[in-house]
């Protein structure tokens, strides 16, 4: 039988009914319509469906939805403000640090958990917080860049 | 026990598409009522950027903004005839294809502002701003919004063409063997610098040097994103992957990303790039792309490296520790081989 379950999705009140068992990451891209976090494995070996929960990165294939009840979740689908891109979405558009964009969802979110506990984070911390983000095409050090350049920007601004 | 330094180098000439049969890509491009163009293909992007490229050339050849140019890689059911996005043959095959069809297009779009401002096509130039100019009267201009509105809305005319770029079959000489099976070839040369541990067999890359020949490079920061990726790539093949693990057997293969290798984000190798900008004759405006041979010179380069570090021939990929250290027990310790002139 569903279950009700409210949280809040990227600053929103939000309730979807879900199945028992069901994962986080189905529920948020056939329940909510946010299809921002990519399945990638399912298994939670590549990361593409990272998103976060109370500011900590979680893989969503593996949460059961209704252990987000009453809690945040944040996704890429909500990380620009209208038109205005968040640092780190620039810095990923600058620094060319996506080909086919897969894992691009989930190094976001990786990264910007990185970046609200720890504003400037050197380049291994910033490894570290990636570590669990699969990407195949662009051998890293770009999207390292980015997050690096993306918390100089935050710096200055 | 001790670490060794070991140096190796590989080339390669990487041809440009296929020939199995002929190699055709076509292009559609068409201009919407505000002045627009869009660029049909059915070839897919993949990563590899044939979308922003696509865009480039057809905005160059249009003469209009590249801001005004989409480029739609629809499916086989609704685009035209394609091979696909392989064998390295998406800039050059695609892209000869769309200059054809943006050229037919921008000839009607001429004829259509010749109409507008009553002179003949032959006296027009773009500015590649959004504007038609009578050559040697800059105040006599429509814009390509205007054109495309009196063409298809008072003239009946398209703004339209039709692009498509055939490679043949190239026929064997039953005699001599001679073929032509490719037109384009582009060219690179890599060293790799390493180390390797006689005592566990570990290989550590230090640092990647390479040369790159790719034509000019169309969008220079995407063929540096292209070089960088696939080097990775081809690190990645010659040292963790596999999904036949020597022992003891298949049934204790990777089954999942937890299981199988692959170089992580603290394990990049500093990667200096020369690409080296010989606009080819046959390709568009003379780049021919990266494509796949962004990895494969890494391996072999990798390969002889660990030679000249230990004197250990591996000859099946990947090179595993495990593999590293028999051979240094076969030799009956590690064998530098030097480095000539070091």
């Amino acid at each position: 039988m569903k279950s009700p379950v409210t949280f809040r999705l990227n600053g929103s009140e939000t309730a979807v009914f879900v199945d028992p068992g069901a994962n986080l990451l189905d529920v948020l891209r056939r329940g909510c319509g946010d299809l921002s976090p990519k399945y990638g494995c399912g298994q939670g070996g590549c990361g593409a469906c990272t998103v976060l929960i109370d500011g900590e990165p979680h893989v969503s294939c593996l949460v059961l939805a209704e252990t987000v009840a009453g809690r945040s979740v944040e996704t890429t689908g909500g990380l620009s403000n209208g038109p205005d891109l968040h640092p780190l979405q620039r810095a990923f558009i600058e620094g060319f640090a996506a080909q086919c964009g897969y894992c691009t969802p989930g190094m976001l979110m990786a990264a910007k958990a990185l970046l609200d506990r720890n504003p400037n984070p050197t380049r291994p911390e910033v490894e570290e917080a990636i570590s669990g983000n699969l990407c195949r095409c662009t051998g890293y050090e770009p999207i390292v860049d980015a997050i690096l350049e993306a918390a100089k920007q935050r710096g200055a601004a | 026990m001790a670490i060794h330094h070991g140096r190796g180098f590989a080339c390669i000439n990487y041809p440009i598409g296929m020939n199995l049969g002929g190699d055709p890509s076509q292009a559609l491009v068409h201009s919407t009522p505000d002045g627009k163009f869009k660029v049909t293909l059915s070839s897919i992007d993949l990563g590899q950027g044939i979308k922003s490229v696509g865009r480039q050339l057809a905005a160059e050849t249009l003469g209009v903004p590249v801001e005004d140019v989409f480029v739609d890689t629809a499916d086989s059911d609704t685009g035209p005839h394609d091979m696909g996005s392989f064998a390295s043959r998406g800039t050059h095959r695609m892209g000869n294809a769309i200059i054809r069809a943006a050229t037919e297009a921008r000839a009607q779009l001429l004829e259509a502002a010749a109409e507008e401002l009553e002179v003949d096509a032959s006296d027009l130039s773009t500015d590649g701003r959004g504007n038609i100019h009578v050559k040697g009267a800059p105040s006599r201009s429509i814009t390509v919004e205007a054109t495309a509105t009196a063409a298809q809305f008072n003239q009946g005319r398209t703004l339209a063409g039709r692009g498509i770029f055939l490679v043949p079959l190239s026929e064997v000489d039953s005699d001599t063997g001679e073929m032509t099976p490719v037109s384009s070839f582009a060219h690179a040369a890599l060293v790799i610098d390493l180390t390797v541990d006689d005592e566990t067999g570990a290989v550590e890359v230090q640092h990647i040097n390479s040369a790159y020949e790719v034509g000019r490079a169309l969008n220079p920061r995407l063929v540096e994103q292209q070089l960088i990726g696939g080097a990775w790539m081809g690190v990645s093949h010659a040292l963790y992957e596999t999904t036949e693990p020597l022992y003891p057997d298949r049934s204790h293969g990777p089954v999942d990303f937890n299981h199988y290798l692959q170089p992580g984000p603290g394990d990049s190798v500093p990667h200096h790039i020369s690409v080296l900008e010989r606009p080819a004759p046959d390709a568009p405006f003379g780049g021919k792309g990266p494509g796949e041979m962004c990895a494969n010179p890494v391996l072999p380069a990798i390969a002889n490296a660990v030679f000249n570090a230990v004197g250990v021939e591996c000859d099946s990929l990947p090179i595993t520790p495990e593999k590293v250290l028999r051979g240094i027990r076969a030799n009956g310790g590690a064998r530098p081989q030097g480095r000539p002139g070091a």
